[in-house]
């Protein structure tokens, strides 16, 4: 009994813990003017925040949280930044009142709402009671499949993802319409790139030797998380943003103009588009065959209890989250870098 | 035989706790020496002590205490990964702190054994 009380308690002290750091370093964020430290900062903030999550047992969102929130934001973050300046401007003290008197109403609001919610592991929680306990009971009979968060992502709530999805390709559309295209993007001629980062950049022998056989690692553990989403944490999101920051990588080590030759910028725009399209044709597949949109049960007409389609289904709709979601990122890196000459050594 | 394995066992987590503790203590020294020493080069050499050092005697801890040999392998790909790039981005940022025209800091000794550029 007192093992259990002792393990309740480290964990409560984990958790203090952990949104004391949190806490702090939104304090921080909120008083510095210079971006890349704020930068810095929000992906510490991220990474506690992930760590948080695994503490309460959300590893699929703590997993999702780490790649997005403190990977790849911050590789874009940082080359958004080069194209702007460096520190935030200083805001006159009588005009933060205003904001400050806002931030405090809202926390304060939110703090009194936060008194009504149920206990964490509340078994008679919203949460633990209506769909969510009947998610639990149906998946392994419906879908077949280990993990339940990546049947209600993927099946379940198939409609919703696409949604995430088109917002994900949209996102990558608006920067490259505006950004990624046009006279002043090298996006559309990457030969012209000059290739000094290969012959003369001695300094960064090590950088080189180290990334290079790191670099097919990133993109197997991309995959491997791609492909083990059915049984363990992991899905297209986050495997789309680890195969996007294995190009990222690339470019900053070897040069934007090396990487735009391995992965061409409109390989990226165009593997976004089609992710999207493969994801909203299985659902017009499932239409075609009589079921209703995304009703992976319909794909193959089998008879009820086979779970042939539902595999099929969430290994294809997984394969296009992961290729809008890569494409995506990578179309929008290539937007930012590609806007200025080359990225220098001083600017990393 | 059965209580050599249960001593095993047990010599088992004692260490392990012994190495995470350590290496907790060595990620401690770590972050003062971040906070306290005089500049950027003498402050990465504080911070790699956690990178490398710190990192390794927990994993090699964690390794002891964990129940099978899958998790074993996990922490060695871990280790792998981070002595592979911890050491990396600590050269990455002296580097960049060189290039950036960051003078490291000299002790009396060095400077007088450095040829003033009267001598040249």
């Amino acid at each position: 009994m007192t093992s259990v009380l002792d393990t309740v308690l480290a964990i409560d002290l984990l958790n203090i813990m952990l949104l004391t750091v949190l806490f702090m370093t939104a304090i921080a964020v909120a008083r510095m003017n210079s971006l890349f430290a704020i930068v810095m900062l929000s992906g510490v903030f991220s990474l506690t925040s992930a760590t948080w999550f695994v503490a309460l047992d959300a590893v699929d969102v703590a997993f999702t949280e780490a790649s997005v929130g403190a990977g790849i934001s911050t590789a874009l973050f940082l080359g958004a930044m080069l194209l702007t300046a460096r520190s935030a401007k200083p805001v006159r003290r009588e005009a933060q009142l205003l904001p400050l008197l806002v931030v405090v109403a809202t926390g304060a609001v939110l703090i009194y709402a936060s008194l009504d919610l149920p206990q964490f592991g509340d078994p008679a929680s919203p949460a633990n009671t209506y769909v969510g306990v009947s998610y639990l009971e149906r998946t392994v009979d419906e879908i077949g499949i280990p993990n339940v968060v990546t049947a209600v992502l993927a099946s379940y709530r198939g409609f919703d993802t696409l949604g995430e999805v088109g917002v994900v390709y949209s996102a990558g559309l608006a920067v490259v319409l505006l950004l990624g295209i046009g006279e002043r993007s090298l996006g559309a001629n990457p030969h012209k790139l000059d290739e000094s980062g290969q012959s003369e950049g001695d300094h960064h022998v090590v950088l080189r030797v180290v990334s290079k056989p790191l670099l097919p690692i990133v993109v197997l553990f991309g995959l491997y998380v791609q492909f083990h989403g059915d049984f363990g944490p992991g899905g297209g999101f986050q495997a789309g943003v680890i195969l996007a920051v294995s190009v990222i990588l690339h470019a900053l080590i070897f040069g934007l103009g090396a990487a735009m030759r391995a992965v061409s910028p409109g390989f990226a725009r165009g593997l976004a588009g089609f992710g999207f399209l493969l994801y909203a044709g299985i659902g017009v597949w499932a239409l075609a065959m009589g079921g209703d949109f995304l009703d992976y049960d319909a794909l193959f007409n089998e008879p009820p209890g086979g779970h042939l389609g539902q595999h099929w289904g969430i290994i294809l709709i997984e394969l296009g989250v992961l290729f809008a979601v890569a494409g995506s990122m990578v179309a929008i890196f290539y937007a930012f870098a590609g806007r200025v000459s080359e990225i220098r050594d001083e600017d990393w | 035989m059965a209580d050599e394995i249960t001593f095993l066992g047990e010599a088992r987590e004692i260490v392990g706790g012994a190495l995470c503790l350590f290496g907790g203590l060595l990620a401690i020294t770590g972050s003062v020496g971040v906070l306290r020493f005089p500049d950027v080069y003498t402050r990465l050499h504080a911070a790699s002590v956690t990178d490398t050092a710190a990192m390794t005697l927990t994993i090699v801890g964690m390794a002891l205490l964990s129940p099978d040999l899958l998790v074993v392998f996990k922490l060695a790909a871990i280790w792998l990964f981070l002595f592979l790039t911890g050491p990396t981005a600590s050269h990455a940022l002296a580097n960049a702190a060189l290039t950036a025209g960051q003078e490291p800091m000299r002790t009396r000794k060095d400077a007088a054994e450095e040829p003033g550029p009267e001598a040249k």
